[in-house]
C-alpha cells in the first residue's frame, strides 16, 4: 500500500505493508540506517526517533497510524539541544560500542526540549527505556548535565 | 544425537511447566462471561440485590485489564501476572507519563500485535487518588463512590465511565497474550448502571 510520509523534512513515498514498522521503512525503504533495531518490541530504545518532536519507539509504531506527523530520525536531528549533545556527547567520549546512542541521543534531545535544567531522576525517568550494553549511563548523565548547563550559558 | 533428544525433551519440558506456572499465577482465568442483570432480579432484597450487582461488576474492576492502569504507585503493572511495567514508566503530572517517557513514546491509539505493545486512544493512568490495586472490592466501592476519589464524576458520568469509554473498552480487546476483561463492556456497563439504580450499596470488605 502505498504511503506519503514526511521525514527528516522531506515527503517520501513509500509502498509497503500497512503493518510495517516505522522503524523498517527508515532502514530499509528510506535508507536511514542512523535508526538502530534492537528488540523490535519497545523495549530497548534503540530506534528511537521523534514524532511530532516527541519521541517514538519506531519498532512499534506501524506506518499506517504515521498519518500526517513529522519524522524526525537521527540524521535530521538539529537544533540548539541537538548541538548541545551532540557537542556533549563527544567531549564526554559517551559512546562504547556506540549501537544504541542514535537512540540515547534522540530520547536525550526530546528531554531537554522539556525540560531544560533536568535533574538525575528527571534524566532517569526519561532514559530508563534506553539500554546501553555497554553500560555507559553514568557518562549519559552527565553528557545530558552539560549539554542543560550549555544550553543555559 | 540421543543428548539432542534429551535437551528438546527437556525444552519441552520446560515449555509446558513455565506455561502451566503462568496460567496459575495469571489473576486472569480463561473463562468468562458476565451474568446478566435480568439474572440478579430474583433477589428481592435491594440490598442484597445492590451487593450481588456489585460483586459481578467487581470481576471486571478488579481484573488485570483494570487493575494495572490504577496502581496505588506511580508505577503501573503489566501483563495478566500484573508484574512491574518494563521498563520503569510513572504516572507524571498529567498521568501520561514523565517528559521525554511518555505513554505514547511505546503505546499508540491502537493494539499492535506485532510488537505486542498494547494501544487505545488515551493510553494513560488513572490518577493517585483513584488507585485500586491492593484494595478490597468494598474500599474500591466506597472510593468509585467519593468524589474526591473518583475524578470528581457523578454517577451519570460514572455510569459513561465504565459503559462507553474507550480506553476501559479496550479491556476487552487487550491484543495478543492478554486476557480480555469478562463478559463485554455493555453488560459490564449495564449491571454497574443498574448498581447505582439499586442503592450503591458496598460490600463491607
Amino acid at each position: 500500500m502505498p504511503y506519503s510520509i514526511t521525514v527528516n523534512g522531506a515527503v517520501r513515498e513509500v509502498d509497503v505493508d500497512p503493518d510495517t514498522p516505522l522503524l523498517w521503512v527508515i532502514r530499509d525503504n528510506l535508507g536511514l540506517t542512523g535508526t538502530k533495531f534492537g528488540c523490535g518490541v519497545a523495549q530497548c530504545g534503540a530506534c528511537t526517533v521523534h514524532v511530532d518532536g516527541q519521541p517514538r519507539r519506531s519498532c512499534a509504531l506501524p506506518v499506517s497510524r504515521l498519518g500526517n506527523r513529522q519524522v524526525t530520525t537521527i540524521e535530521g536531528a538539529d537544533g540548539p539541544e541537538a548541538k548541545a549533545v551532540q557537542a556533549a556527547w563527544a567531549a564526554r567520549d559517551v559512546p562504547q560500542c556506540g549501537y544504541c546512542q542514535s537512540g540515547q541521543v534522540m530520547s536525550a534531545i526530546a528531554l531537554l526540549r522539556e525540560v531544560k535544567k533536568p535533574d538525575d531522576k528527571a534524566i532517569d525517568l526519561a532514559m530508563n527505556g534506553n539500554i546501553c550494553r555497554c553500560a555507559t549511563y553514568v557518562r549519559i548523565r552527565a553528557a545530558i548535565h552539560d549539554a542543560a548547563k550549555a544550553l543555559e550559558a | 544425537m540421543s543428548g539432542s533428544r534429551l535437551a528438546l525433551g527437556l525444552a519441552a519440558v520446560a515449555a509446558v511447566t513455565i506455561g502451566a506456572a503462568s496460567v496459575r499465577t495469571g489473576a486472569a482465568t480463561p473463562e468468562v462471561g458476565l451474568r446478566s442483570v435480568e439474572d440478579f432480579a430474583g433477589i428481592e432484597n435491594k440490598r442484597e440485590r445492590s451487593l450481588a450487582l456489585f460483586a459481578e461488576v467487581g470481576k471486571v474492576i478488579q481484573h488485570p485489564r483494570c487493575l494495572n492502569c490504577h496502581p496505588a504507585g506511580e508505577r503501573p503493572s503489566q501483563g495478566d501476572a500484573m508484574t512491574p511495567h518494563n521498563p520503569w514508566v510513572v504516572r507524571g503530572t498529567d498521568g501520561f507519563g514523565a517528559p521525554g517517557m511518555r505513554c505514547a513514546t511505546c503505546h499508540s491509539e491502537a493494539n499492535f500485535d506485532p510488537a505486542r505493545i498494547p494501544g487505545a486512544p488515551k493510553w494513560h493512568l488513572a490518577p493517585i487518588e483513584m488507585a485500586w490495586q491492593g484494595k478490597s472490592l468494598g474500599e474500591i466501592c466506597r472510593q468509585i463512590k467519593d468524589h474526591r476519589r473518583n475524578g470528581g464524576m457523578d454517577m451519570a458520568r460514572l455510569i459513561h465511565h465504565m459503559g462507553e469509554d474507550e480506553l476501559v473498552g479496550w479491556g476487552w480487546h487487550p491484543g495478543a497474550g492478554r486476557t480480555p476483561a469478562p463478559g463485554t463492556q455493555k453488560q459490564f456497563g449495564e449491571l454497574f448502571k443498574a448498581w447505582t439504580e439499586s442503592g450503591t450499596a458496598c460490600p463491607k470488605a
